[in-house]
C-alpha cells in the first residue's frame, strides 16, 4: 500500500521552542484505510492535525522534517497552492457541527461554496453536484433539503452536512477531529459506519482523531496514541490494542471503567420513592396566541425507587429528559407526583418549609467548569451549605469541616484559600461533590458526573465515588449517556428515551438479556469490539 | 485593598496594559480631586489673612469687615482695594491661584465684558464680567457630580430592576419590559421643559427628574445576565443546597452581572454630562448664575466675536468626554475574557 500523507518528525511549540506541545511526531496515513490518533486532551492530538492543514492557531509553531502528500512536501509550496489543499486534497470535518456550520447560510449555498471555491462550476452544475453529495451522505438528495438551514437538522444531519462538504471536492485524506464527540452513541455509529463506507468506496485516506477507544478498535485500520505531545505507540489497531507496548497505552486502556458496585445487603431500606413524576414544557401558544399550546412531555409520568446505598443509573440519549428528571427530583423545576424521601412528602413542601429536606438531596453537575463560581474560593463554595443547614458553627469550625472533606475528596486542604481556575477539571468535579457532600446528604444526584473528563480521570472520580459510598451509606442517582460508566457502578439501570422510561432492572440482567431493541441498540454501540471491515487485509 | 482574587488581579493588569486608558484615569482623577477643592483653587476670598496676629480662615467663616478694621458690619470683600489695603497695612494675605470665584465680576475691566485673555483672566471673562477659568472649574466639578450622581444612581435602580426581571422572569418580566417599552418613548426633554415653565429647575429636582428617565439603560443588560445566569449550574447548586434567594442573587450572580454593568458606566457617566449641557444650553437646566459648561457654551455662540468662551468651553468639554471614553475602553479590555487570559 502506499503512504498518501507522511508526517515526519513535527514539532508544534507555542513561546518556547524547548518545551514543544507536540514533540518529533512522525505518522503515515495510507490510502484506503483508517489512522486513528487517540491521547487525552491536551496530548498534542489537534495540533498535529492542525498542523498539516497550516491551521494552527495564533502563537503556535510549527517545523516538520516533512509534510508529505504523495510524496512531495507540501512545506515548500507556495502560500496559495497550499491553501489550495484545505478543502481541496484534505477534506476536514470538526467535532462541533453545530459551530462549524454558519447558521445564517442554507445547506445548499453552504456545500455550493465549497464546490464552487475549488472548481469554479456554474449554477446547474454546482446544484447536481450538490445533490450528488448529499446521496453520498445518505441524506435525502432534494431541493429541500438543500434549502434547509442548520438549525432545522439535528445534530447527526448536520455532521452528514459536514462530511459532503468536505468530500466536496473529491478530496484524497480526510481529517476528523473528534467527529462524534458532540453525538449521542446511536448516531456516532452511524456516522462512523458512513465514513467507513466512503473510505471503501472513495479509497480515501482518514485521520481520525479521537480519545474513544472502544470507537477506535471497532473502526480504525491503524492507531496512533499520543501522550503529552510524544507518539508513545503506533501500528495496527489488533497489534497495539490487543498487545500494547508502551506502558501509556496499557495505562489507556485499563482506563476504561470497569468492575461493578458494590453488593447492597438485601434488607436495603427505601430512600426515595417517586411515582409519576411528570414535567411538561409548554411552547408558544399557536395562531398569534389564541390557539391551543404545543407542548411537550419532558418527563412523562416517571416513577423510580432508590434503597439507601444503592446507585440507580439513569441512561439515554440527549433530550431523553435526564437533566430534566433531576431537577424535578430536586424540586428546582415545576413537575407533578408524588415525591417522598425518608416518609416526608417533599412535592407538598415549599419554600421555608423545604429548605431544611434540601439538606437530604444534593447535586453534581457535568460541566466542572460551569458549576463552580469563579468568584468564590474552593473554601467559599464548599461551605455554603454548611452556612445554610448548620448555623450553629462558627467560622473555625465551617473552615475545619470544609478542609476535612476536601481531604476525604483527595485534594489538599489547603484548597480552600484557592480559585477553582487554578484547578483541572478532575479536580474541580472533586470540589463540586465536596460541596454537595458538606451537608451530609442522603441521596446524590450526578447527572453525568464524568463525562467531561478523560478516561483516566474518570476512572479516578468514579473510585471516589463508590468509597464515599462505602463510607457513608451513601445512595446516587447516576446519570449518564455512558454505558460503560453506567455498568461499573450502578446496582439498577433505568433506560430513558423520549421522556419515558422504556426498560428498568436490575444492571447486569439488563445488559444480559434486554428487552427492547433500543437498549439493545445503546449496548451495542457502547460494547461490541467486533469490526466494521472496510478492507480486507 | 489587597487583590487576593486572581480575577480581579489579572483585570487590573489588563486595565494597566491600555496605556491610554490607564493614563486617562490619572488625568482624570487629579482634576477631579482638584475641582473638588474648587473653592481653594479660585475664590475672591483668601486661603488664610493673618490681621494683628491673628490667623483668619475666610474660605471657611464669614467675617465681617469691622473685624479688620473697616466701616461695614456686611462680610468683608477682600478684592475692595480699601480692604486689602487695611490687612495689608499689619499683617498679610495668602491667596488662591485664580482670585477669582464662578460668580465674582471683575469691575476694572479695561474693555467691555467679554473681555479676551489677559494677565488678571488667563481666559478671559464672559459677558457679565466673570472669569471664565473659576466659571470652568466650577461648572467642570458640577458636571462632574451630576454625572455621577445621575450614573450611580439610575445604575442601582437599573441593576436592581434587571435583576429581579432576569431572574424571576416571568410575568414580572413581562410587564417590566412592556412597562420599560412605554417609559422609554417619552421625550425627557420635552418632558424637562415642560416641567420647568411651572417650577424652577435647580440640582437636586434636574436630577431626580432625569434619574426617572435614565435608569433604564441597564436594565436591558443586567436583566440578559440574570437571565443566562439563573441556569448556570453553580446557581443550580446553590439554589438545590437551599440558599436564599437573596444570598443567591448578591452572592452568586450578581458579581457576574457586575462586569457588564461597569463595563457600561463610563459611558453612562458621559451621557449624564452631555445631557445635563444641552439643557443649560438651552437654557432649561441648572438655574442662572450657577457655573455650568452648557450655558458657557451658549454664551460663546451668543457672543461669536468672543471665541475664548464658546473655544474654552468646547476644550473642557471634550478633553473631560475623551478622558471618559478611554477609560471607559480600558476597563471594556480589562473585563474581556478573550482578550487577556
Amino acid at each position: 500500500m502506499s503512504a498518501l500523507m507522511r508526517l515526519n518528525d513535527l514539532s508544534v511549540w507555542f513561546d518556547d521552542p524547548a518545551r514543544p506541545a507536540v514533540d518529533g511526531v512522525s505518522l503515515t496515513v495510507e490510502a484506503g484505510r483508517m489512522l486513528a490518533l487517540v491521547g487525552e486532551s491536551g496530548s498534542g492530538k489537534s495540533l498535529t492535525a492542525l498542523s498539516i492543514l497550516d491551521l494552527l492557531p495564533a502563537g503556535a509553531h510549527h517545523r516538520a522534517g516533512a509534510i508529505e502528500l504523495d510524496g512531495e512536501d507540501v512545506q515548500g509550496w507556495p502560500d496559495a497552492r497550499r491553501r489550495r489543499l484545505r478543502g481541496g486534497d484534505i477534506g476536514t470535518i470538526f467535532q462541533e457541527p453545530l459551530t462549524a456550520l454558519n447558521p445564517l447560510h442554507s445547506v445548499g449555498k453552504q456545500i455550493g461554496e465549497a464546490i464552487r471555491v475549488h472548481q469554479g462550476l456554474g449554477r446547474q452544475a454546482v446544484r447536481a453536484r450538490s445533490l450528488e453529495l448529499l446521496a453520498q451522505v445518505d441524506l435525502p438528495a432534494s431541493a429541500e433539503t438543500l434549502a434547509r438551514y442548520p438549525h432545522q437538522l439535528s445534530g447527526g444531519q448536520r455532521q452528514r452536512v459536514m462530511i459532503a462538504m468536505a468530500l466536496a471536492n473529491n478530496p484524497r485524506l480526510l481529517i476528523a477531529d473528534e467527529p462524534t464527540t458532540a453525538l449521542d452513541v446511536t448516531i456516532q455509529e452511524t456516522i462512523l459506519e458512513l465514513l467507513k463506507r466512503l473510505q471503501r468506496e472513495l479509497n480515501l485516506g482518514i485521520l481520525l482523531i479521537s480519545h474513544d477507544l472502544g470507537l477506535v478498535s471497532r473502526f480504525a485500520e491503524d492507531v496512533a496514541v499520543m501522550h503529552r505531545g510524544k507518539l508513545v505507540e503506533s501500528g495496527p489497531v489488533d497489534d497495539v490494542l490487543e498487545r500494547p507496548k508502551a506502558d501509556y497505552t496499557r495505562h489507556l486502556i485499563a482506563a476504561e471503567p470497569g468492575g461493578a458496585p458494590r453488593p447492597l445487603p438485601a434488607d436495603a431500606p427505601l430512600l426515595l420513592n417517586a411515582e409519576d413524576l411528570l414535567v411538561r414544557f409548554h411552547g408558544r401558544r399557536r395562531f398569534g396566541g389564541f390557539g391551543g399550546r404545543d407542548s411537550l412531555n419532558a418527563v412523562d409520568r416517571v416513577s423510580l425507587q432508590v434503597r439507601r446505598g444503592e446507585t440507580l443509573g439513569v441512561v439515554g440519549e440527549s433530550g431523553s429528559g435526564k437533566s430534566t428528571l433531576a431537577l424535578a427530583l430536586l424540586r428546582l423545576t415545576h413537575a407533578a407526583g408524588r415525591i417522598t424521601l425518608l416518609d416526608q412528602r417533599l412535592d407538598t413542601l415549599h419554600g421555608a418549609a423545604l429548605r431544611p429536606w434540601r439538606r437530604h438531596l444534593q447535586v453534581v453537575f457535568q460541566d466542572p467548569y460551569g458549576s463552580l463560581n469563579p468568584r468564590l474560593t474552593v473554601g467559599q463554595a464548599v461551605s455554603e451549605g454548611l452556612r445554610v443547614h448548620h448555623k450553629d458553627l462558627n467560622a473555625a469550625q465551617r473552615q475545619a469541616r470544609t478542609r476535612a472533606l476536601l481531604e476525604e475528596v483527595g485534594l489538599s486542604a489547603e484548597a480552600v484559600d484557592r480559585y477553582p481556575h487554578e484547578f483541572s477539571g478532575g479536580q474541580r468535579q472533586r470540589i463540586a461533590i465536596a460541596r454537595a457532600l458538606v451537608v451530609q446528604p442522603d441521596l446524590l444526584i450526578l447527572d453525568e458526573p464524568t463525562s467531561a473528563l478523560d478516561r483516566s480521570v474518570q476512572a479516578q472520580v468514579l473510585e471516589l465515588l463508590k468509597t464515599l459510598q462505602d463510607r457513608h451509606g451513601l445512595s446516587y442517582l447516576f446519570i449518564s449517556h455512558d454505558l460503560k460508566v453506567v455498568r461499573a457502578i450502578s446496582h439498577r439501570l433505568m433506560v430513558m428515551r423520549h421522556g419515558k422510561v422504556i426498560e428498568a432492572g436490575d444492571t447486569e440482567q439488563l445488559f444480559t438479556a434486554p428487552a427492547q431493541d433500543y437498549t439493545r441498540q445503546l449496548i451495542d454501540a457502547a460494547f461490541s469490539r467486533h469490526r466494521k471491515q472496510a478492507v480486507a487485509h | 485593598m489587597p487583590m487576593r482574587n486572581p480575577v480581579l488581579q489579572r483585570q487590573w493588569r489588563a486595565f494597566r496594559r491600555n496605556r491610554r486608558g490607564y493614563w486617562s484615569m490619572w488625568v482624570f482623577a487629579v482634576l477631579f480631586v482638584l475641582s473638588l477643592g474648587a473653592e481653594f483653587v479660585a475664590n475672591d476670598k483668601p486661603l488664610l489673612v493673618s490681621y494683628q496676629n491673628e490667623l483668619y480662615l475666610p474660605v471657611f467663616n464669614t467675617y465681617p469687615e469691622t473685624v479688620f478694621g473697616g466701616l461695614f458690619e456686611t462680610e468683608a470683600n477682600y478684592r475692595d482695594p480699601y480692604v486689602r489695603d487695611l490687612i495689608n497695612a499689619d499683617g498679610w494675605m495668602l491667596w488662591p491661584p485664580i482670585r477669582y470665584s464662578y460668580n465674582t465680576i471683575n469691575y476694572d475691566l479695561q474693555v467691555p465684558a467679554p473681555a479676551p485673555p489677559s494677565a488678571e483672566n488667563w481666559l478671559g471673562t464672559d459677558d457679565q464680567g466673570r472669569d471664565v477659568l473659576a466659571r470652568l472649574i466650577y461648572g467642570f466639578r458640577t458636571s462632574i457630580l451630576f454625572g455621577l450622581m445621575l450614573t450611580i444612581g439610575s445604575s442601582l435602580v437599573g441593576v436592581v430592576v434587571g435583576a429581579l426581571q432576569g431572574y424571576y422572569g416571568g410575568w414580572l418580566d413581562l410587564a417590566g419590559q412592556r412597562f420599560m417599552e412605554v417609559w422609554s418613548s417619552m421625550p425627557i426633554l420635552y418632558l424637562i421643559i415642560v416641567l420647568s415653565s411651572f417650577m424652577v429647575p435647580g440640582f437636586w429636582s434636574l436630577l431626580l427628574v432625569m434619574l426617572l428617565f435614565s435608569w433604564m439603560t441597564l436594565v436591558d443588560l443586567v436583566r440578559a445576565e440574570f437571565l443566562r445566569g439563573r441556569n448556570l449550574d453553580y446557581v443550580r447548586a446553590a439554589q438545590a443546597l437551599g440558599v436564599r434567594t437573596p444570598v443567591i442573587l448578591f452572592r452568586h450572580m450578581l458579581p457576574n452581572a457586575m462586569v457588564a454593568t461597569l463595563t457600561f458606566l463610563p459611558f453612562v457617566l458621559n451621557a449624564s454630562v452631555v445631557l445635563l449641557t444641552s439643557l443649560d444650553f438651552i437654557g432649561f437646566g441648572l438655574p442662572p448664575g450657577d457655573p455650568s459648561l452648557g450655558e458657557l457654551l451658549g454664551q460663546g455662540k451668543a457672543n461669536l466675536q468672543a471665541p475664548w468662551l464658546g473655544l474654552s468651553a468646547f476644550a473642557t468639554l471634550a478633553l473631560m468626554l475623551s478622558l471618559l471614553v478611554f477609560i471607559g475602553e480600558a476597563i471594556r479590555d480589562a473585563f474581556d475574557p478573550r482578550k487577556y487570559q
